[in-house]
């Protein structure tokens, strides 16, 4: 230390002193380095293994048990030097953070997977042509995506003015049974499987249609019984946040209860509706159980909603994957490639849902 | 609510009486369309439930014999997926509520929903392309090493694509919103609790054991019923993850392995006709029923515990 070499420096700052506060501690960047001795023992074994079995190396498989080297190691230094109480903190943390760790793998190990193996047929041909007579290689999505888009729209007809009326209904008007009764079954429909929702829909047309219709307006009514429960859930929170001196003051001024909604409650919680409308439609889109029942699959573009079956993106990828021809790869690099875009479609809606919610947020006090 | 019901009434406008109404139709739609499902479901499978291999081809002999190990594997597959999510979300919920820095968290928590976005059937491709084939190794290891345990029995699924595949999938799949419901538990702990706890010298880990874990019990438990609500109607990522056999066993890591209603529907009825698909529907009214039945219990004990919830 510099420090040392003046003369008129007092001898109890160069002398290290005993701190009461941080004896019988780790020091603070302990952890990592007992996380980067983990990690570069088992890197050490995985080489050896590496050289010995004569295999490639397995960098995950090194990763990993490194990290869960690190967890009893870190409660052994801990132990050593601070005791069985913080020994077990430091353990916890360890095994807190691990489990986050753990989430995040899937996730990117699926995002890796769908954005390298997807890009290889995510080209124009894929976006200007159907399935309409292609056997091999080519092809492309344009009739999931009118039909995704048909009976998605469809279903957000169907299902925004129910469930903003219903929630507007919990909000404003229900008192006892009944709305306790719709509140209590709209968390209930939330939890309906959505192969359940496509059987109904299909259920429900083959009775007055004749067994076995599949046609684009099930497909709808399966998504619409899927999204009123989440758009009343959604908007009912919004409305709920909407504050009470609002209505007080426009009820004040002789407004008519109904135009004070219109006109007060709706605008103010537009923004929040919106965002809830566009995660609900999110979670739809994505939705293949249903429409594999009620819609079924076609190669062919189809825009009646009330004749003949209808494609959409999610079933396209399960159908590809399923039904593989000659040559496989052409149709598993199809199925990849609708699953890029159906992933973009969805994040796109939620970023946008975000968006949204941020910046038309009504501005309070705070 | 914003008025009490004491004081005087305003004037019924014509423009009220409208929106009122089409308000009560609206709330009363959701009741018709769940009764729509009930009946029309019973409806469609009151055919099935006495038929026998005679009036339907996918019955090997009685309805009954037909749905029991598909009702045994979905419970299984959706139990195996909580056990793994359970403590797994549990984990997250903490990081995100009390030990990742205040700044981050909300994005953290974001990123976790981010796997809520991913639709079913690409976690399926995903299941099959990536995971099994990953996991393989790790199941001929297990077999080889702890065969004897009976679960890890063998021989081993050379695919990868076994119920135990499945069911990390599914619990993948169930994880955001089981850490959803517990990082908003977990954030609702009073604050003079914990604040409590840590001025008495307890560490973190013991603060969040004796303050943090005992008031969110209730909001676990909803979480994880909740949670296997949804692993017990996964469709479509068990229906390409799983090769089933149908076969009724615990075995995990053998290419043998039961089916879900769920997935069973989704691969036989597009090629079903005539009865069987009463069958399939059949099926299905079960699964709904048990999720029906799964879910009211878990809002139950969330609207139990929101009457004594100590965060006033």
């Amino acid at each position: 230390m510099t420090m040392t070499t003046k003369p008129d420096t007092p001898a109890a700052v160069t002398t290290p002193i005993q701190n009461s506060l941080t004896a019988g501690r780790l020091p603070t960047p302990a952890p990592w380095i007992i996380l980067g001795a983990a990690i570069a023992v088992s890197a050490a074994i995985f080489g050896v293994m590496a050289v010995a079995g004569g295999s490639g190396y397995n960098w995950g498989g090194a990763l990993l048990v490194g990290a869960l080297l690190y967890i009893p190691s870190v409660w052994l230094f801990s132990v050593l030097v601070e005791g069985r109480r913080r020994a077990m903190d430091r353990l916890v943390t360890a095994l807190v953070t691990g489990a986050f760790v753990l989430a995040m793998i899937p996730l990117v190990s699926l995002t890796i997977t769908v954005v390298t193996f997807g890009l290889a047929r995510f080209d124009a041909e894929f976006f200007t042509n159907s399935m309409r007579n292609v056997t091999g290689e080519g092809g492309g999505i344009v009739h999931a995506i009118v039909g995704t888009l048909l009976m998605t729209g469809t279903a957000a007809l169907i299902s925004i003015p129910i469930g903003l009326m219903t929630s507007v209904y919990l909000v404003e008007y229900g008192h006892g049974r009944l709305a306790r009764g719709i509140t209590f079954l709209v968390d209930v429909m939330t939890g309906i499987p959505s192969i359940v929702a496509g059987l109904f829909a299909y259920a429900v047309f083959s009775i007055f249609l004749g067994p076995g219709t599949r046609t684009g307006i099930a497909g709808a009514v399966s998504l619409a019984v899927l999204m009123i429960p989440v758009v009343v859930r959604s908007s009912e929170e919004m409305l709920r946040l909407v504050p009470n001196e609002l209505r007080e003051a426009a009820y004040a001024l002789g407004v008519p209860k109904w135009l004070t909604i219109v006109k007060v409650v709706l605008p103010t919680s537009m923004a929040g509706i919106t965002t809830g409308i566009m995660l609900s439609i999110a979670r739809v889109i994505g939705e293949t159980a249903p429409l594999l029942i009620a819609a079924g699959f076609t190669a062919s573009v189809n825009y009646n909603m009330f004749d003949g079956r209808m494609q959409s993106l999610p079933v396209f990828v399960y159908t590809q994957y399923a039904n593989q021809g000659n040559p496989p790869q052409a149709y598993l690099d199809r199925a990849w490639a609708a699953a890029l875009t159906l992933i973009l479609i969805v994040m796109a809606l939620n970023l946008i849902a975000r968006l949204v919610a941020r910046f038309f947020a009504p501005k309070f006090g705070r | 609510m914003s008025t009490a019901s004491t004081v005087i009434k305003a004037k019924q406008r014509p423009g009220d009486r409208v929106f009122s109404g089409s308000a009560v139709f609206a709330g009363s739609m959701i009741l018709v369309t769940l009764a729509a499902v009930a009946i029309f479901l019973i409806v469609q499978s009151l055919p099935a439930l006495f038929a026998t291999s005679e009036d339907a081809s996918i019955l090997p002999t009685n309805f009954w014999a037909y749905v029991g190990p598909l009702i045994f594997g979905t419970v299984w597959a959706s139990a195996l997926a909580l056990l793994m999510a359970l403590p797994v979300s549990i984990g997250i919920a903490l990081f995100i509520s009390h030990y990742a820095p205040r700044r981050l968290a909300s994005v953290l928590g974001y990123i976790v929903d981010l796997l809520a976005a991913v639709p079913s059937v690409v976690f399926g491709l995903w299941g099959i392309g990536v995971l099994a084939p990953a996991v393989q190794p790790l199941y001929s290891w297990l077999v080889d090493n702890l065969g004897w345990f009976p679960l890890f029995a063998g021989p081993v699924s050379g695919t990868g694509r076994t119920i135990l595949t499945a069911a990390i999938v599914l619990a993948v799949m169930v994880l955001p919103i089981m850490t959803a419901i517990n990082r908003e538990v977990f954030l609702q702990t009073p604050v003079l609790h914990e604040e409590a706890a840590l001025a008495l010298g307890a560490t973190r880990w013991e603060m969040i054991r004796t303050a943090v874990l005992p008031f969110g019990r209730s909001g676990i438990i909803s979480a994880s019923v909740l949670g296997l609500g949804r692993a017990l109607g996964e469709t479509m990522a068990v229906a390409m993850v799983l090769s089933a056999s149908g076969a009724l066993t615990f075995e995990l890591l053998t290419s043998v392995n039961p089916s879900t209603i769920a997935a069973n529907i989704a691969l036989s009825f597009p090629e079903a006709y005539g009865p069987n698909v009463n069958v399939l529907i059949a099926t299905g009214l079960i699964l709904f029923i048990v999720t029906f039945a799964v879910n009211a219990f878990a809002r139950w004990i969330v609207s139990r515990r929101k009457e004594f919830s100590g965060a006033n």
